[in-house]
């Protein structure tokens, strides 16, 4: 197999038949293999090659949809009325069109890292060659791409590797979007499987980002111990001039940080981030400074603090030109996907962009240049920091208090507020000069800023919150670890065996953006319990931002006092968006390395060790985007569940299990090949969670599998009952299903369970090698 | 005047909305005909203070005197048994809705499928998607919200009302019922 493009570029060529400029050759030639372990039955497997295991999991885990509203306007037929059982003019009924536009988001969020990842790696490949190596990890990882070996057959060695990877995740996303137009697929089921598709492409296209970017530019190895940086507000220093890069590409930051270091003005300016740019800005350069997660834009440009806004692509809000504006900071964007109407500066003079932007002939330029952007950035950032003297949009106390008298009453900001707000009560009592209601809003507020544009008197409503929760705002000093990457080869051999035994109760991946219920803080709280409780505990993005916001009674962040081993009650933080492909790379890593599985093209394998054996589970709690939905259905397709926040329900579908359809939960024993009743495990694969004390008690209990050993599943039910018993004040009423033999109950709750179990005609059940696939029966049943 | 236009002001319903509860009493009669109703109580319940009393006592009043067997969601059954009432299940929301689609699910007390389910109490977004859920896919099923704000999705809603019109009604519904149910 393994095809390797071979890219000839010349830029000057004087011959014979003439001169010959920019000329790009690419040749696909066969090169001889080094990676001896066969050949696997799924290499760059087709939109339908893993259709089969799609629809064994999407039988168990049936979708329930809840439709967004009852309509569908994508085509010119429509709009067209879906109610229950009506059909649109395309002859779509409700059901698949609900999949139709799940799997839209997934290839949205797909196409997203993807093209992230050519980008980066289209620009690493020029910069350090096409045979750069892929080291990610040193002597501690064999398995450098664990992802990419699963899906595609493939063991990229250098950058130069990673372009047919991503030929054939482009291919994979352009046909899975055509599958979106109309008169294309019409079973639900079918494009359920097709958003598991997109997600497990969008994890290799994750992969392929991060294994490069760590590569190049020599970011945290899979180190345990990487580095702890400042994260908050609290920590930038502002009598610097500040740098605010927000987004997910960390190329025009890392132009900044190399521009300012190579011209001596290390230390002189302070360079943070928002997003995940932030975390890969401290995986680069550990006196970089990372502000918040997503949601904090809002309040840190208002704040006046940046004198220089870089944005680059993914979720940077598309007003942040314009708020840049109102606090006189010039933007630079530094994106093709982002462009903000801003007037393509990129082959002017460096110093003719910034004379510029300093003197308001310009508010803003696009520079496709990453090390221009890095000139401009750093040059005009000394300039105009003494100048704009943090001019800032937060009004002052009285001003908020008598505009806040101005308020009618009228509710429109909390109808407009996500999280339902009680901002017009925070008003009344504002208007009277007590701001304590409205700083209560603070941490609960996701900084959308819907309330401002809803309100009738033009109440800037965020700013006002702001401004009565300064202080937090202000005191925010944190730790975070930073970004460290994969997990090492040594780290899975150590914990393979009490995780697939379940003696280590679980694998809890807190990840995703910050749409919370009830502010960051739950985030903490669930990465804190369960770190306490010895499951391994691992976060990316913005919420392992949210994690670090929280000290305890010692002044110290979770980073500071769990370890960042990937190992029993540890908190580790893999790093940006992209990096929570290390997170899947280990539940695959686990079944390769530990369990000596084959890796290569081998994904049903792979998936059916992970859903029987290894007890993960996603937490997005805070999920929003796109990228979040594919994320998520990479993980589904591995047999990962994944839990979402409230707000999470408003993916418009949930795969459910029914605890009480006896027949749903059978698998093989792969000895004998009979069929043998499991229980629940694991219930269900997305599932929206009301509260986090629901979502924590879902953690436990999802975390519990059919090989469990009787000791593993004993430490699964201690934690699920007792999580259950403190959160929600009495004893789980489906224990019976999880225990199969008496020697699963916990010996410190027998009498309680065993009650429970004679109450429910409990029977003891054998305990299988478990599999759903019929080919990895060893000894056939006659 | 209190319009039925949904609380979230962004959340725009298609061609079917649910019907205006204008009195309170039209609640009690359809869940005196409904021959399997069930209650459904978010966590919302415990939070929320009507009068010095929390919505929960009031959703316990209820199912009481109207013999409704009660889904807890979340991690409130505790309040319940808090309140000497033993709900007749308690599971996660998306559970409950999951279930009330399946026409052959034996109910919540495994006395048959519920016709009519009543919601209260869960987040406004929740409640909305999954009150849409069972519009689409549970055809036999009628719907009513007890919040005191408009749910598009709902069989039968009421619009958006104070609080004080809230327990009013809560109060009326209640009070119709006989002591010990229909
Ligand atoms: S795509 Fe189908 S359902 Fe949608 S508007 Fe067009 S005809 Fe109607
Ligand atoms: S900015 Fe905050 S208060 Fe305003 S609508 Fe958004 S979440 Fe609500
Ligand atoms: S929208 Fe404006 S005027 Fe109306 S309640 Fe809110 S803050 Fe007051």
């Amino acid at each position: 197999m393994s095809k390797k493009g071979v890219n000839i570029k010349i830029d000057e060529l004087n011959t014979d038949v003439g001169f010959i400029k920019n000329l790009q050759l690419s040749f696909c030639k066969l090169i001889a293999e080094t990676w001896t372990e066969p050949m696997g039955p799924t290499p760059f497997p087709s939109l339908t090659a893993l259709r089969e295991w799609d629809l064994k999991l999407l039988q168990r885990y049936k979708p329930f949809y809840l439709p967004y509203c009852d309509v569908c306007c994508l085509c010119t037929f429509g709009k067209c009325d879906l109610t229950g059982d009506k059909r649109g003019a395309c002859g779509i009924n409700m059901s698949a069109q609900q999949s139709r536009i799940v799997l839209l988001a997934c290839c949205i969020g797909a196409a997203t890292h993807i093209g992230h990842a050519r980008h980066l790696l289209e620009h690493l490949i020029e910069k350090f060659g096409h045979n750069y190596p892929l080291d990610v990890g040193g002597l501690n990882i064999k398995v450098e791409a664990p992802v990419t070996r699963l899906v595609c057959g493939v063991k990229p060695e250098t950058l130069g590797d990673l372009e047919e990877v991503l030929d054939y995740v482009e291919t994979q996303v352009t046909h899975l979007l055509s599958v979106a137009h109309t008169g294309q697929e019409g079973s639900n089921l079918d494009f359920e499987s097709k958003v598991l598709h997109a997600g497990m492409v969008d994890h290799v296209g994750m992969e392929v980002a991060d294994i490069a970017q760590i590569a190049a530019y020599g970011f945290p190895k899979a180190d345990p111990e990487a580095l702890l940086v400042d994260l908050g507000y609290g920590t930038i220093n502002v009598e610097k001039p500040v740098i605010l890069c927000i987004g997910h590409n960390v190329v025009p930051s890392i132009g900044i940080i190399d521009y300012m270091k190579d011209n001596g003005h290390d230390g002189e300016i302070e360079v943070c981030g928002l997003c995940c740019t932030a975390h890969d800005i401290t995986r680069y350069y550990k006196r970089g400074k990372i502000i918040g997660p997503i949601s904090w834009q809002l309040r840190f440009i208002r704040s006046g603090v940046p004198d220089v806004v870089v944005l680059d692509e993914q979720c940077v809000r598309a007003d942040s030109f314009f708020e840049a504006q109102r606090i006189k900071a010039p933007v630079i964007v530094a994106s093709e996907k982002n462009c903000m109407g801003l007037p393509n500066r990129t082959n002017d003079p460096a110093d003719i962009i910034v004379e510029d932007l300093l003197n308001g002939k310009a508010p803003g330029a696009l520079i496709l240049d990453p090390e221009k952007v890095g000139e401009v950035a750093v040059k005009l950032a000394l300039k105009v920091a003494p100048l704009r003297k943090k001019f800032k949009v937060i009004p002052e106390v009285d001003e908020v208090i008598q505009r806040a008298k101005e308020c009618r009453q009228c509710n429109d900001c909390r109808r407009a507020c996500p999280q339902d707000l009680h901002i017009p009560e925070a008003m009344k009592a504002a208007a009277t000069g007590n701001l304590a209601k409205l700083a209560d809003l603070y941490e609960l507020c996701v900084g959308c800023g819907r309330c401002e544009h809803a309100c009738p008197v033009g109440l800037t409503v965020h700013s006002f919150i702001v401004k009565a929760g300064e202080k937090k705002l202000k005191e925010e000093t944190y730790k975070v670890r930073v970004g460290r990457g994969a997990i090492q080869d040594v780290e899975i051999r150590n914990v393979g065996s009490p995780i697939v035994l379940g003696e280590i109760p679980g694998v809890v991946a807190v990840v995703g953006c910050s749409n919370y219920p009830k502010g960051g803080q739950e985030v903490a709280e669930i990465c804190t319990e369960f770190a306490n409780r010895r499951f391994i505990v691992v976060t990316s993005g913005c919420s392992a931002m949210s994690a670090a916001m929280y000290k305890n009674e010692e002044g110290k962040t979770p980073y500071e006092y769990f370890t960042g081993e990937f190992t029993s009650g540890c908190l580790v933080n893999v790093g940006s968006c992209v990096s929570n492909s290390h997170i899947a790379g280990a539940a695959i890593k686990i079944a390769n390395i530990f369990a000596k599985r084959n890796l290569r093209a081998n994904y049903e394998e792979i998936a059916d060790y992970i859903l029987n054996r290894v007890g993960a589970v996603g937490v997005a709690w805070g999920a929003y985007s796109q990228k979040a939905a594919s994320i998520a259905s990479g993980f589904w397709r591995l047999g990962v569940p994944v839990i979402v926040g409230p707000h999470g329900i408003k993916y418009r579908r949930m795969l459910l299990g029914r605890a009480d359809r006896e027949e749903d939960w059978y698998v093989y024993d792969a000895r004998t090949g009979e069929k043998v009743y499991v229980g629940p495990t694991p219930e269900h694969l997305f599932y929206t969670a009301e509260t986090k004390e629901e979502a924590m008690v879902m953690i436990a209990k999802l975390c519990m599998r059919p090989n469990d050993t009787m000791k593993g599943r004993a430490i699964k039910l201690t934690h699920y009952v007792d999580l259950h018993k403190r959160l929600y004040g009495t004893m789980p009423e489906d224990i019976h299903l999880f225990v199969r033999t008496i020697a699963d109950v916990p010996v410190t709750m027998k009498d309680e369970i065993v009650k429970i179990l004679e109450e429910k005609g409990w029977k003891e059940t054998v305990i299988p090698d478990p599999t759903l696939l019929p080919r990895m029966i060893r000894k056939k049943k006659e | 005047m209190v319009a039925a236009e949904p609380w979230q002001t962004a959340e725009v319903p298609g061609p079917k909305k649910a019907l205006v509860v204008t009195k309170p009493e039209i609640v009690t009669a359809m869940i005196k005909k409904a021959k399997h109703p069930i209650l459904v109580v978010g966590h919302k319940a415990v939070e929320t203070e009507l009068n010095k009393k929390k919505l929960i006592d009031l959703m316990i009043e209820l199912a009481k005197k109207a013999k409704i067997p009660v889904v807890a969601t979340a991690h409130i059954v505790s309040e319940f048994h808090k309140r000497k009432y033993k709900p007749a299940g308690f599971m996660p929301a998306v559970d409950i809705g999951n279930r009330l689609v399946d026409a052959e699910w034996s109910g919540i007390d495994g006395k048959g499928p519920h016709d009519l389910a009543l919601f209260v109490g869960l987040p406004y977004y929740m409640e909305w998607t999954i009150l849409s859920g069972l519009k689409h896919f549970a055809p036999n099923l009628k719907t009513i919200t007890l919040d005191n704000v408009y749910h598009p999705h709902a069989s039968w809603s009421f619009p958006n009302t104070s609080v004080k019109d809230w327990v009013e009604n809560l109060r009326v519904i209640i009070e119709k019922f006989e002591e010990g149910g229909k």
